[in-house]
């Protein structure tokens, strides 16, 4: 039984991984509390998306290597994010149709981009799915520093945010710097996002931005709780879809999103269930 | 240089720096010729007023006339298209002592805080960027919630209060603000009789302190009886004083124009309007 459970640990890339896929659950599932409380799940899917043209210019130039991939989804990211902001707010388009042009668009031109290059399936599947298994260490040196950053940024900020989420006059009256936190918030999605790429890829991103947070802001009523569980809650579908991945040999990412995915199922069921005979106690 | 104004904003959260020194002889509130005019037509138009200390106002006319604007402008999160507001003698933009209890329909009963944490937003403009709430914070909180008698439910989620409850862990916010002004927006709208009354007790507590309250309502009975002042707008400000002045026949003629019906009786003139959210009717004597 034990045995089960260390076998993997004797492959490099599977530690690497495992690492990997704690970090950025961690620093994915507490960004995305903001994401679940301010509504904006469609607004990181997109932004997951958008970075594909980012991704294809950095490997096309970078000959594969990663650290210029890295930089270049993370420009991405921030440009799309602004022009996103922009359309919305200077014409009479409305932001989920601003959000669609923007996601589509870039989207088609990553493809476009890549499918330039010979190995075009392969690479492109990486990209789209995540490689958690092929993460190096300089990797895991990036998803240190920039997640790391990100949550220092979201803790010494924590009050601003939460009454910027909760309730944006207020922050207006109390003369906080409203816009400049809401950008703020933006970017720190967008480098969550491109730390997040090796491991569950652009397509399915959302769902560990979304689906940890989703699951504690059933569970608790209260944000640092939410922001806590959400993380074990993503670390664990980490070590667990990697176990699974290993064994089953099902691809690391969609593994991770499905085990993250149970877990919600789980414990809506549970609290639907509690609800429903609650009611009929009280009855 | 909007990235500019955006970057002394946060400077000055940062430093703690005293916004505006209060020029005590000034009006708490001097609005003059406010307009705020959209794409679709004016929503309000050279609005002039002044508030005095301690003052408890109702902003009363009908859906529309632009009650929630002005709330927005007098709090600063809209900017007016033209005219000017001072407080104590100051633009709004400088000031953190307005506190804007928002209708209960724009929050998000939802969101994973308790009625503490609200309360504690209150203190966020005081304590800066980096630092924690400290234990004087702690007792500013505690001290608001048991004035607006909810500090046996600091502990309880927001969306386990009722109307009334809700109503006043936003006013106990405002008072964690340590605001001057408290601005509220439909405050009493779906409350029943009781909820009223424990609202209208605190507001009596607010007044002794000299806090200044502006008050939307619909109710203009509740405004006639319990105000100091009754502001009477429709875009324009039609009437503002004593209610006996400001709701006289022709006055509310001129803001509800059709939808008002005045019937005379042995009291006085009745004066009948539907223009409530809810449809019902209110009645004023």
């Amino acid at each position: 039984m034990l045995n089960f459970f260390l076998a993997p640990l004797q492959y490099p890339f599977m530690l690497r991984g495992l690492s990997a896929a704690v970090m950025v659950g961690i620093v994915s599932a507490v960004v995305g509390t903001y994401v679940v409380l301010r509504g904006m799940a469609f607004f990181g899917d997109a932004l997951a998306h958008s970075i594909l043209p980012g991704v294809a210019i950095g490997y096309l130039l970078g000959d594969g290597k990663r650290e210029p991939l890295f930089w270049s989804a993370l420009v991405t990211a921030i440009i799309s994010a602004l022009g996103i902001s922009a359309i919305s707010r200077n014409t009479k388009i409305k932001e989920d149709t601003a959000i669609g042009i923007i996601f589509a668009g870039t989207f088609a031109l990553g493809v476009a981009l890549i499918s330039t290059v010979n190995s075009y399936t392969v690479d492109l599947a990486h990209f789209l799915f995540g490689d958690v298994l092929g993460v190096g260490n300089s990797d895991l040196r990036l998803i240190v520093i920039f997640g790391g950053i990100t949550l220092l940024i979201i803790f010494a900020f924590y009050k601003e945010f939460m009454v910027l989420s909760f309730d944006p006059v207020l922050a207006s009256t109390l003369r906080l710097p409203v816009k400049l936190l809401d950008f703020l918030l933006l970017i720190l999605i967008a480098v969550t996002i491109v730390v997040s790429l090796q491991t569950v890829g652009v397509a399915l991103m959302v769902a560990m931005l979304v689906t940890p947070a989703a699951t504690a802001y059933l569970l608790t009523k209260r944000l640092p709780i939410m922001m806590a569980f959400a993380a074990i809650v993503a670390s664990l579908s980490g070590i667990i879809g990697l176990y699974i991945s290993y064994y089953l040999s099902i691809a690391s990412g969609a593994a991770i999103v499905l085990v993250c995915t149970a877990i919600f199922g789980l414990v809506w069921a549970g609290v639907s269930l509690s609800k429903t005979l609650n009611i009929k106690g009280a009855k | 240089m909007n990235v500019f104004k955006e970057f002394k904003k946060t400077s000055r959260h940062l430093t703690r720096q005293q916004r505006h020194e209060h020029d005590k002889d000034a009006p708490i509130l001097h609005a003059e010729k406010l307009s705020m005019r959209y794409d679709s037509g004016d929503a309000l138009s050279d609005v002039s007023f002044s508030l005095q200390e301690g003052e408890r106002i109702a902003i009363v006319g009908p859906n529309g006339a632009g009650k929630s604007t002005l709330l927005k402008i007098i709090a600063g999160v809209q900017k007016q298209t033209s005219g000017e507001i001072q407080i104590f003698g100051h633009a709004p933009g400088g000031h953190i002592c307005i506190a804007y209890v928002p209708q209960r329909n724009q929050v998000d009963w939802t969101f994973p805080v308790t009625v503490a944490d609200v309360a504690m937003m209150g203190r966020v403009g005081h304590l800066g960027l980096f630092r924690n709430p400290k234990s004087h914070d702690w007792d500013v909180v505690q001290n608001a919630l048991k004035l607006v008698k909810l500090n046996h439910l600091a502990k309880r989620q927001i969306d386990q209060l009722s109307g009334g409850q809700q109503q006043r862990m936003f006013i106990a916010r405002a008072l964690a603000q340590e605001a001057e002004i408290i601005l509220m927006d439909e405050p009493m709208t779906g409350l029943d009789a009781t909820s009223q009354e424990d609202i209208f007790g605190i507001l009596d507590e607010l007044q002794a302190r000299h806090v200044t309250a502006l008050i939307s309502l619909h109710d203009l009975k509740m405004a006639s009886e319990r105000f100091d002042r009754v502001m009477l707008i429709n875009k324009h400000l039609l009437a503002m004083g004593p209610a006996e002045e400001s709701l006289s026949p022709e006055h509310l003629i001129s803001a509800y124009g059709g939808s008002l019906q005045l019937i005379p009786s042995d009291e006085g003139t009745l004066a009948l309007s539907d223009t409530c959210c809810d449809g019902e009717h209110h009645i004023a004597q």
